[in-house]
């Protein structure tokens, strides 16, 4: 009964959560306590015997890959979409390829979109 | 599942957002062939036109119901609001054209946005589901995010935009939380099953149900600008395109009091006197600061974006008395209220010219001696927004007032007149320094057809439903009968 329920088949789920969490902070957290610490400059960079370290890692980078996320996250979905109808294509029928056609169809007013906006270019 | 009659029907009941949003589609495309903008806005009008023909028809069908499994509610309630974003879709185009062009903004993805968010609110009006609810506010805020910014060359406009996707989608956040409160108690997302678990369950005393309620005043609150939710406001409303700030205080505040009333009627109607309560605090803040706030304001479009949160303070009377007549004085009021702000925001349009932004109280001295008519029309909307007769502004606040007061709300509305007549004093000193200081040099009209037309039409309205109120009042009322 919905406001009373109590989701008791999920226990292990929560138990699991708690080992897990366990395992994983439990050996960093006694490595703090035991080891020894005797930190020197050479042993902080982030490679002790690499090239020394240039500038800040934390650059502003093109715009253009925002654009090629975006339309990479657009056709992934499209693609997530696809498989599960593929497999369910026998029980949907005629409604689902029309439905399918339609949201393909959507998609590739964008991709022409994108394309004659020139987001496909890198220059 | 094959196509059966119940899915056609669904089909067509939804075929005016379809065609928005393929009109939509289609400007996409046509403004990568064709280089002139004003085909672009043509064929969007087309396309709105033909949604209207289309919503015409099956109302005069007389279809109606839940299509989609209780998805989509095709009503009267839900057409009204409808006819109110489809008047705002078509005098934002309208007035956009020229303003377009001034500010090198003319590209086509504006209307087809436009059409995006219009779709996106009829969908907030039909929807009897809060995932569809929530589907149509985020179809229409992410459109109206990128027309907020779509003058990417300008600053306060990237601004604006900024402020207002970070505040959007924060309340969206809450809605959703809201949302999945409701479900985790009730089982369900649809509105009207919703109202019957909630007796079935005996959750009318839930402390979490109370929480979920709180969450949606919050977000609906947000969509409307109540205090305090107004913060983004003035900032966005400023920042934004003057032709979307005209959209955005009319449409999507529309879309917001349309989900308020389907919401609160129908989900939470047995809880009326929890929520009126809270709502009753909200409005009275709500009139205050924004009427007081306005005072200050040197910006016209400022000035214009607080006279638009202190109009939902009045406006959500409607849905505090929670009677027929308050929710039809409520619509009647939105629907007025549609005319005269994109009328007067037209009106700072044309004032509008390169390099002179026209926004300035000071722009405004002596506007009678050197442009009469343009003056008089400002007068109009300037009369209407304090709600002097013989304008409608003045029919929206009497019905909407009467009514609150038949359901036993005087003093609320002893103190909305209090704050009406607070308001009298910024939109006079717009027609004081207009007609009553000297003109300090030659301004400028920058007027197209289409803007005129916007005006024309604005204007007249706004004079007609002053005077012959009881046809419009009549068509609200009719609209409330699905509630």
């Amino acid at each position: 009964m919905p406001g009373t329920y109590i989701p008791i088949n999920y226990l292990p789920i929560l138990i699991i959560l708690f080992v897990t969490t366990l395992i994983g902070l439990g050996p960093l957290l006694i490595g703090i306590i035991i080891r020894p610490k005797r930190p020197y400059p050479q042993k902080l960079t982030p490679y002790e015997s690499g090239n020394p370290p240039i500038g800040e890692p934390r650059q502003r980078f093109s715009v253009r890959y925002y654009i090629i996320a975006m339309l990479f996250v657009v056709f992934d979905v499209e693609a997530v979409f696809l498989y599960p109808w593929a497999v369910a294509y026998g029980k949907l029928g005629l409604y689902g390829f029309v439905e399918m056609m339609i949201f393909i169809f959507i998609l590739l007013v964008g991709y022409v979109y994108a394309w004659k906006k020139g987001a496909l270019e890198w220059e | 599942m094959v196509l059966d009659n119940t899915i056609l029907l669904g089909i067509r009941l939804i075929s005016p957002e379809l065609i928005l949003i393929c009109t939509g589609l289609f400007l996409l495309l046509l403004d990568i062939l064709i280089k002139r903008k004003e085909t672009v806005a043509f064929a969007g009008l087309i396309g709105i036109f033909l949604s209207i023909w289309v919503n015409l028809k099956l109302s005069s069908l007389g279809l109606s119901g839940n299509v989609f499994s209780g998805m989509f509610v095709f009503d009267r309630y839900g057409s009204f609001f409808k006819l109110i974003f489809y008047i705002t879709a078509i005098l934002t185009i309208l007035i956009s054209l020229r303003y377009l062009t001034i500010q090198k903004g003319g590209i086509g993805e504006y209307y087809a946005l436009i059409l995006f968010a219009t779709a996106g609110m009829m969908f907030m009006a039909s929807a009897s589901d809060l995932i569809v609810l929530y589907l149509g506010l985020e179809l229409m805020a992410l459109s109206t995010y990128i027309l907020t910014g779509i003058l990417r060359g300008q600053i306060r406009s990237n601004e604006a935009a900024i402020k207002y996707f970070l505040l959007g989608a924060f309340s969206s956040a809450i809605l959703l939380y809201g949302i999945s409160l409701t479900y985790g108690l009730t089982g369900t997302t649809n509105i009207n099953e919703i109202a019957s678990s909630l007796q079935a369950l005996n959750l009318l005393k839930s402390p979490m149900l109370f929480l979920g309620l709180i969450f949606f005043i919050v977000a609906f609150g947000f969509k409307i600008a109540l205090v305090p939710f107004h913060m983004w406001a003035p900032d966005v409303y400023e920042g934004a395109p003057t032709s979307i700030t005209a959209f955005m205080s009319v449409g999507p505040k529309a879309a917001g009091f349309a989900v308020f009333g389907r919401v609160f009627f129908e989900a939470f109607g047995s809880l009326h006197l929890e929520w009126s309560g809270i709502l009753i605090t909200l409005s009275i803040l709500t009139m205050a600061i924004g009427s007081i706030l306005a005072i200050q304001q040197t910006n016209l479009k400022r000035m214009l974006a607080y006279s638009s949160i202190s109009h939902a303070g009045y406006a959500i009377l409607g849905i505090i008395s929670a009677t027929p007549e308050g929710v039809s004085g409520m619509m009647n009021y939105l629907l007025i209220y549609t005319f005269m702000n994109i009328g007067a925001f037209a009106v700072l349009i044309m004032l509008n010219s390169e390099g002179v932004r026209g926004e300035e109280l000071s722009d405004y001295e002596g506007l009678a001696k050197t442009h009469p008519l343009a003056s008089f029309i400002m007068l109009i909307f300037m009369f209407s927004l304090t709600g002097i007769p013989p304008t409608a502004g003045f029919m929206a606040k009497f019905y909407l007032f009467m009514a609150a007061i038949k359901a036993g709300y005087m003093p609320i509305v002893i103190v909305a007149v209090i704050f009406s007549v607070v308001s009298a004093f910024f939109y006079l000193r717009v027609v004081m320094y207009m007609y009553m200081k000297e003109p300090k040099g030659e301004v400028a009209l920058s007027t197209s057809g289409s803007l005129n037309l916007a005006l024309i039409i604005t204007a007249a309205v706004t004079l007609l439903i002053g005077i012959f109120p009881s046809v419009f009042l009549e068509i609200a009322k009719a609209s409330v009968g699905g509630l």
